[in-house]
C-alpha cells in the first residue's frame, strides 16, 4: 500500500507529459486533466483515510532505505493538506473547464496545472530537506510560466517582481540545506530531528534556522518579505489567481511549520518571539494595503497576506492549542480563499470588470452569487457559525490562555477590518446600482453559467460544513498538532525504529 | 583551502546582492547567478572537503576505505546547477520580453501594477 503515496506526485507528471504530446487537441488535455484531478481527490482522500486510521505512511523510494535515500511521508499533517489541497484543485479544473481563453490552452496551460501540482503535493509529501527544495523549484518554475502565459504587460511587470523575490527566497534554502547538511551530515527531516536534538545547542543552528525562516517567509509572503504578492497575483487569468492563492503560500507556511515543530525544536523562545513580532506585523500591513484597494483581485490579494499572519502566529505562540489554530485555519483558509477569488472570476464573467467602482448591481441580476459571496467573505471575517469563526476563535483563545493579549487584540482588530474589506466588495460590486456608463452587454449562456458556479458551490458547501462539524475538525485539527508537538512517532516510522 | 573557499563564498554573496539591488534588470539576473554559484560552494565547502579521494571502492576490495570524499554534496550541487541553469534561462527570457512590453530596463518603471489606478 505504500506505493499510494507516490501516485500524487506521479499522476499529475503523467498527465503533464500527455498534455504536451496532445498539445493541439485541446479537448483531449481538458479531458485528461479533469480525470487527473478527480482522480488525485480520491487517492488523497484514501490516503487521509488510512494515515488516520491506520498510521503515518512511509515509502522509501528505489529501495533505498532512511535516512540514506529519498523517502516520502504522509502523516496526519501532510495527509489533510493533500486532501484540502487538491479539494480545491479539483475545484479549479472544473472551473477551468468554461473559463480559460483558447490562446492559453495552445500555449501548454494543462500541462502547467499539473506540474504545479505535482510540486504542491510532492512539497506535502516530502520526508526529505532536499527534495523539499526540488519541489519547490518545480512548483516555482510552474508558477513562474504560469503567471506570464499570455504576455501582457501587467503580467510581465508582476512576474519580474514575483520571480526576483522567489529566486532570492531559493537561494536562503539552499544556502540553510548546504549548512544543515554540513553540520549533521544528514538530510533526512526525521535523522536531522534526532541529530540537531542531540548535538549541543549553538549559533549556527540558530543562524541556520532563521536563513529557513527567511527563505519561507519570503514564500509564504510574511511581513515584510510580502510585496511580491499583491504586486503580481491580480494579474493573471482568474483561474491562476485562484490556485495560486489556494496552494502557493500555504506551502511556504506548511514548511515553516514542518521545520520549526520537527527539526528547529531546541531553542524555541528565540524563534517564537519572532514569529509572533512577524504575524502582528503582517496581519496589521496586509488588511491595511488591502483597505485602500479598489479592486477586487487586489482586496483579496492582500489579505492573503493578512490572514497568513494568523497561521504563523499560532505557530509562534507555540502552545498545543495555538498550533491546533494553525492548523484548522490553514485547512479553513485554503478553500475559502480560493473560491473567493472564483466567485471574483463570476463577477468579472457578468459585469466585465473587477474593479470596484466599475461594478455594480450583480446582487440584483444574480442572487445566488451574491450568497455564495457571502458565505466565503463572511467566513473570512470570522463570523459564527462559519469555519473561518472557529478558526479565529481556536487562536484567539490559545492566545489569551497564555497572556499574549497584545496580539490577540491586533489579531481581533484586523478580523474587523477584513469584515469592513469584505463589505467594501458587497456595497460596491453587490448591492450599488452600476455606473450607467459602465454597463457592457455580456451574454453568458445557462450552460456556462451552471458550469462555471458548481465548482465555487462545491467550495462554499464545504466552507459552510465546516463550520457545521466544527467539533469533528477541531478534534482532526488536535490529533494533527499531537503528530506534530510529539514527534517520535513520525521518527519512529521514518527511520524504521521499533517503538517501545 | 577551505578558508579561501569561504571568502570567495562570501564575495560572490556581496557581489550578487550588490548587482541585485542595483535598478537595471540584466544586472540583476547576473546578481542572481552569482548567487546561485555562492550557494553552490556553500554546500561545497560545509560538506567538508577531502581532496584526491574520490568515493570509488577499490579493485578487489568491497568497501570504501577511509578517508574519502563524501559523494552527497557533489549530488546535491549537480541539482542544484541544473536547477539554477533552467531557472537562469527563463528569468532571460522573461526580462527580455518585459523589456520589450515596457521599452525600459529600469525597475522604477516597472511599478504601474502596484498604482491603486491600476485596471480603473
Amino acid at each position: 500500500m505504500d506505493f499510494l503515496i507516490s501516485l500524487p506526485v506521479i499522476l499529475p507528471l503523467f498527465s503533464a507529459i500527455l498534455c504536451v504530446f496532445l498539445r493541439d487537441y485541446v479537448k483531449a488535455q481538458k479531458t485528461i486533466n479533469f480525470v487527473t484531478a478527480s482522480l488525485l481527490l480520491v487517492i488523497s482522500f484514501t490516503i487521509g483515510h488510512f494515515v488516520y486510521h491506520d498510521d503515518i505512511i512511509v515509502l522509501n523510494s528505489g529501495n533505498w532505505s532512511a535516512p540514506f535515500g529519498i523517502v516520502l511521508v504522509a502523516d496526519l499533517f501532510a495527509s489533510s493538506m493533500l486532501m484540502v489541497s487538491n479539494l480545491v484543485y479539483f475545484a479549479v479544473v472544473f472551473y477551468t473547464l468554461n473559463n480559460i481563453d483558447k490562446e492559453r490552452e495552445k500555449l501548454y496551460f494543462y500541462p502547467l496545472l499539473n506540474t504545479l501540482m505535482m510540486g504542491v503535493n510532492g512539497a506535502f509529501l516530502t520526508g526529505d530537506i532536499f527534495n523539499l527544495y526540488v519541489w519547490f523549484e518545480v512548483m516555482l518554475i510552474s508558477s513562474f510560466v504560469l503567471i506570464t502565459i499570455g504576455g501582457e504587460k501587467s503580467q510581465l511587470e508582476g512576474a519580474i517582481k514575483y520571480v526576483t523575490l522567489n529566486l532570492i527566497s531559493s537561494f536562503f534554502f539552499l544556502t540553510g540545506v548546504g549548512f544543515l547538511y554540513g553540520l549533521t551530515g544528514t538530510l533526512n527531516m526525521a535523522d536531522l530531528s534526532v541529530q540537531i536534538s542531540n548535538s549541543e545547542p549553538s549559533v549556527l543552528i540558530d543562524t541556520v534556522s532563521l536563513l529557513f525562516l527567511a527563505a519561507f517567509g519570503i514564500k509564504s509572503a510574511v511581513f515584510p518579505l510580502f510585496f511580491w504578492l499583491p504586486a503580481s497575483y491580480h494579474t493573471p487569468p482568474v483561474v491562476v489567481s485562484a490556485i495560486f492563492a489556494g496552494l502557493l503560500t500555504k506551502v511556504g507556511v506548511y514548511s515553516l511549520i514542518r521545520v520549526f515543530t520537527l527539526i528547529f525544536t531546541q531553542n524555541t523562545s528565540f524563534t517564537s518571539d519572532i514569529l509572533v513580532v512577524i504575524a502582528g506585523f503582517t496581519m496589521i500591513t496586509g488588511v491595511l494595503g488591502a483597505a485602500a484597494q479598489n479592486d477586487i483581485r487586489r482586496i483579496l490579494s492582500f489579505h492573503i497576506v493578512s490572514q497568513i499572519g494568523y497561521m504563523i502566529m499560532g505557530l509562534g505562540l507555540n502552545t498545543a492549542l495555538a498550533l491546533t489554530g494553525s492548523i484548522f485555519y490553514i485547512l479553513h483558509h485554503i478553500i475559502v480563499k480560493t473560491n473567493l477569488f472564483l466567485v471574483g472570476g463570476l463577477v468579472d464573467k457578468v459585469k466585465g470588470s473587477f474593479a470596484l467602482p466599475k461594478l455594480g448591481g450583480v446582487y440584483k441580476a444574480y442572487p445566488f452569487f451574491g450568497v455564495l459571496f457571502l458565505i466565503s467573505a463572511l467566513s473570512l471575517a470570522g463570523i459564527p457559525p462559519l469555519s473561518g469563526f472557529w478558526a479565529k476563535f481556536t487562536i484567539a483563545k490559545a492566545g489569551v490562555d497564555i497572556s499574549a493579549y497584545f496580539i490577540v487584540g491586533v489579531a481581533l482588530l484586523t478580523g474587523i477590518l477584513t469584515l469592513f474589506s469584505m463589505m467594501k466588495i458587497w456595497n460596491e460590486a453587490f448591492w450599488k446600482e452600476q455606473p450607467a456608463d459602465c454597463v457592457q452587454v455580456i451574454k453568458v449562456t445557462k450552460k456556462d453559467l451552471v458550469l462555471s458556479v458548481l465548482p465555487v458551490v462545491l467550495l462554499a458547501s464545504v466552507t459552510v460544513l465546516i463550520g457545521v462539524f466544527a467539533g469533528s475538525v477541531f478534534e482532526y485539527a488536535e490529533k494533527v498538532t499531537a503528530g506534530l508537538t510529539d514527534s517520535t512517532n513520525y521518527i519512529n516510522a521514518v527511520l524504521r525504529r521499533i517503538s517501545e | 583551502m577551505i578558508l579561501l573557499l569561504s571568502i570567495l563564498a562570501g564575495i560572490l554573496v556581496s557581489a550578487g546582492i550588490f548587482l541585485i539591488l542595483r535598478r537595471s534588470l540584466v544586472k540583476i539576473i547576473l546578481g542572481f547567478a552569482l548567487l546561485t554559484h555562492a550557494a553552490n560552494l556553500i554546500i561545497f565547502t560545509s560538506g567538508k572537503i577531502t581532496p584526491g579521494k574520490a568515493a570509488f571502492i577499490k579493485k578487489g576490495s568491497e568497501s570504501l576505505s577511509e578517508p574519502f570524499a563524501d559523494p552527497v554534496p557533489q549530488a546535491l550541487i549537480l541539482t542544484a546547477i541544473v536547477i539554477s541553469f533552467g531557472i537562469t534561462a527563463f528569468a532571460l527570457v522573461l526580462f527580455k520580453k518585459a523589456y520589450k512590453a515596457t521599452g525600459s530596463d529600469d525597475i522604477d518603471d516597472y511599478n504601474t501594477t502596484d498604482s491603486i489606478k491600476h485596471n480603473i
